[in-house]
């Protein structure tokens, strides 16, 4: 219980100290996930939302896909993504290997599924009658396809903070292709794991409140972006 | 079956995003500003665009890296904390470092993804420069493996002079009943300590590991955390002395039992990887790096390295009756290499004709003069 309270302490005086270290290692965290989910965004959404709005063959297969992905242990996404990055791996020469680009890279494989596979349901659970209202009214498809995203809104939210959940806490992924360099691929997560092997269980501690705090200020943020003008 | 308009865009944003995402990587790589760039070929390939962002407020930023792949006793004894500043200021390098147990970091670097290695396992090592992934080994320093066990010892193993007798007696201890209290934990993910142990079993011919050998806790975790474990549970394990005096002071239920043996001597050896099987590695920095470590002044930094005022690493490079005890019999050889190799020359002969059988053979023998020597 001290450990717990000696924790929080501080965390609270790394954050107000400006530990340098910290900085860095938080700074370093948000770039890589706010990145990876970034990229995960652009590339999903427009993925979900035409798999959703579309018939086509093989439609199903292709959700049952996704949702597998989704389920995927980012520890396997990373030995993956180190097998093709690795020197001896097709992708050996570009030399990515051990740098926060890497991390990028699987951080985006583990955030794409989650953003099509909740678009998919978010933009198939809008209600027909809005479609076909939008469509006698006149609407052009690229009209008629934004104010289907625009009814989704909350459900593509969700999807993005369900991604950005996903790669602030992953560890198993980043600890392989980023290699926990310290002062370069030491992300929240992978410094925990660094701490709590050295047996310094409250900076372990210390860390993981701050990663809640981070986690928490990007919901915030994000859920006032989602329910904002849907009072009723 | 259509092709979905969007899905079709979205792909080409993804080749996009990726062709910019690797023009952007080939030219950080290649703008990096390096002093040496005139001077060696490696300077370009070796700089990474992290680098740049991570050390932009820097006033002067180093010029290379050099990826050093090495065992978690190195680092959490801080012994690496100590010596690379030292040597990064003098040779205006960023070292990184991957700290993993032996076996990993070997075949991290057998598969091209560091430049050199500094490690302590002879039985994986030998394999590793046989196969030609590494050259030049050479005996750094060494420290010794002691056997901890629960304070009140129900094994019964603390009157015990060698590392055999105390494994057998922990062997036939526990194979009298569950009900004795008898733990052991082993660190089961073929670190340099994990190999140790193994050796030492296979010496009393004991294979444990079985389903139903409960006495026998397979951890697949590092140091650290297994000697947290055994402090918990009040088991024993075999753990080297830099670790132990690093955690002693959380391990209260925990004591050495069993040192001084001869079987328990830890060398460690610097590698750099094989040139040959991997050009784009930063070869001639590995060679700086050994040499800095087998230096004189290397040397001594790792002599007067203290832990809770004791020293943790005895030097032995230079010391060579100690190498040869060590199984390092071409420890005189080598280091005439190093000394006479200049390493913008990216030499990596000769000497690669030892024999590994015959040196296996001798590694017994050699610690007896080695124990005589002292």
């Amino acid at each position: 219980m001290d450990q717990i309270l000696e924790g929080l302490v501080q965390a609270f005086w790394l954050l107000v100290t400006l530990n340098h270290e910290l900085y860095l290692i938080l700074f370093l965290t948000l770039r890589v996930s706010g990145i990876a989910v970034a990229l995960g965004t652009i590339v999903g959404i427009p993925i979900g939302a035409s798999v959703a709005l579309r018939d086509f063959m093989g439609k199903k297969l292709f959700i049952s896909i996704v949702n597998t992905m989704m389920g995927v242990p980012p520890v396997v996404v990373g030995l993956v993504v180190y097998l093709f990055l690795s020197a001896s791996g097709p992708l050996g020469i570009l030399r990515l290997l051990y740098t926060p680009t890497a991390m990028i890279i699987a951080q985006v494989i583990i955030a794409a599924p989650i953003v099509i596979g909740v678009t998919v349901s978010a933009v198939g659970s809008v209600e027909n009658g809005i479609r076909d209202k939008v469509i006698s009214l006149g609407a052009t498809k690229t009209q008629l396809t934004l104010t289907i995203l625009q009814e989704a809104r909350v459900g593509l939210v969700t999807a993005v903070i369900l991604a950005f959940g996903a790669t602030l806490s992953e560890v198993g992924a980043v600890i392989i292709v980023g290699g926990d360099i310290r002062w370069v691929t030491r992300v929240l997560t992978t410094a925990i794991v660094y701490e709590t092997e050295l047996g310094n269980f409250s900076f372990a501690l210390a860390l993981g409140a701050i990663l809640l705090l981070i986690a928490f200020v990007i919901n915030w943020v994000l859920t006032r972006m989602q329910w904002s003008g849907l009072r009723r | 079956m259509r092709i979905p308009r969007a899905a079709a865009a979205t792909l080409i944003i993804i080749l996009v995003g990726a062709a910019a995402l690797l023009t952007y990587q080939y030219y950080a790589q290649n703008s990096a500003p390096s002093p040496l760039a005139a001077t060696t070929e490696f300077t370009t390939e070796s700089s990474s665009p992290m680098q740049s962002t991570s050390q932009a407020n820097a006033t002067q930023g180093p010029s290379q890296t050099l990826v050093l792949a090495t065992t978690t006793s190195t680092v959490d004894s801080g012994l690496l904390d100590y010596l690379l500043p030292v040597f990064e200021r003098q040779y205006n390098v960023q070292v990184e470092v991957l700290s993993k147990g032996t076996g990993q970091a070997l075949a991290i670097a057998a598969q091209g993804d560091a430049d050199v290695v500094l490690v302590h396992s002879r039985t994986l090592e030998l394999p590793f420069v046989a196969a030609g992934y590494g050259v030049h080994r050479v005996g750094v320093m060494y420290n010794d493996f002691v056997i901890i066990g629960p304070t009140n010892d129900p094994a019964g193993i603390a009157t015990l002079k060698t590392a055999t007798k105390a494994f057998s007696k922990i062997y036939q201890v526990a194979q009298q009943g569950p009900g004795n209290g008898v733990i052991f934990i082993s660190r089961a993910d073929m670190s340099g300590t994990n190999t140790k142990e193994l050796s030492i079993w296979a010496k009393i011919e004991v294979s444990p590991g079985n389903e139903s050998d409960h006495w026998y806790i397979e951890a697949g975790a590092g140091m650290g955390t297994v000697l947290r474990m055994a402090n918990d549970m009040k088991a024993y394990t075999l753990t080297d002395r830099g670790t132990w005096l690093t955690f002693k002071d959380q391990l209260t239920n925990l004591k050495i039992l069993v040192q001084g043996d001869k079987t328990l001597l830890n060398p460690y050896a610097v590698i750099p990887v094989n040139p040959e099987k991997w050009p784009q590695r930063n070869y001639k920095m590995a060679l700086i790096f050994a040499k800095f470590l087998i230096s004189p002044e290397g040397q001594d930094l790792i002599g007067n390295y203290t832990k809770g005022g004791l020293q943790t690493f005895i030097p032995i490079a230079r010391n060579y009756t100690a190498a040869a005890g060590l199984g390092f019999p071409d420890q005189p050889q080598e280091i005439a290499w190093y000394d006479s190799t200049n390493p913008s020359s990216m030499s990596i002969s000769p000497l690669l004709t030892m024999t590994i059988s015959n040196e296996f053979g001798q590694f017994n023998q050699e610690i007896e003069i080695f124990a005589a020597a002292h």
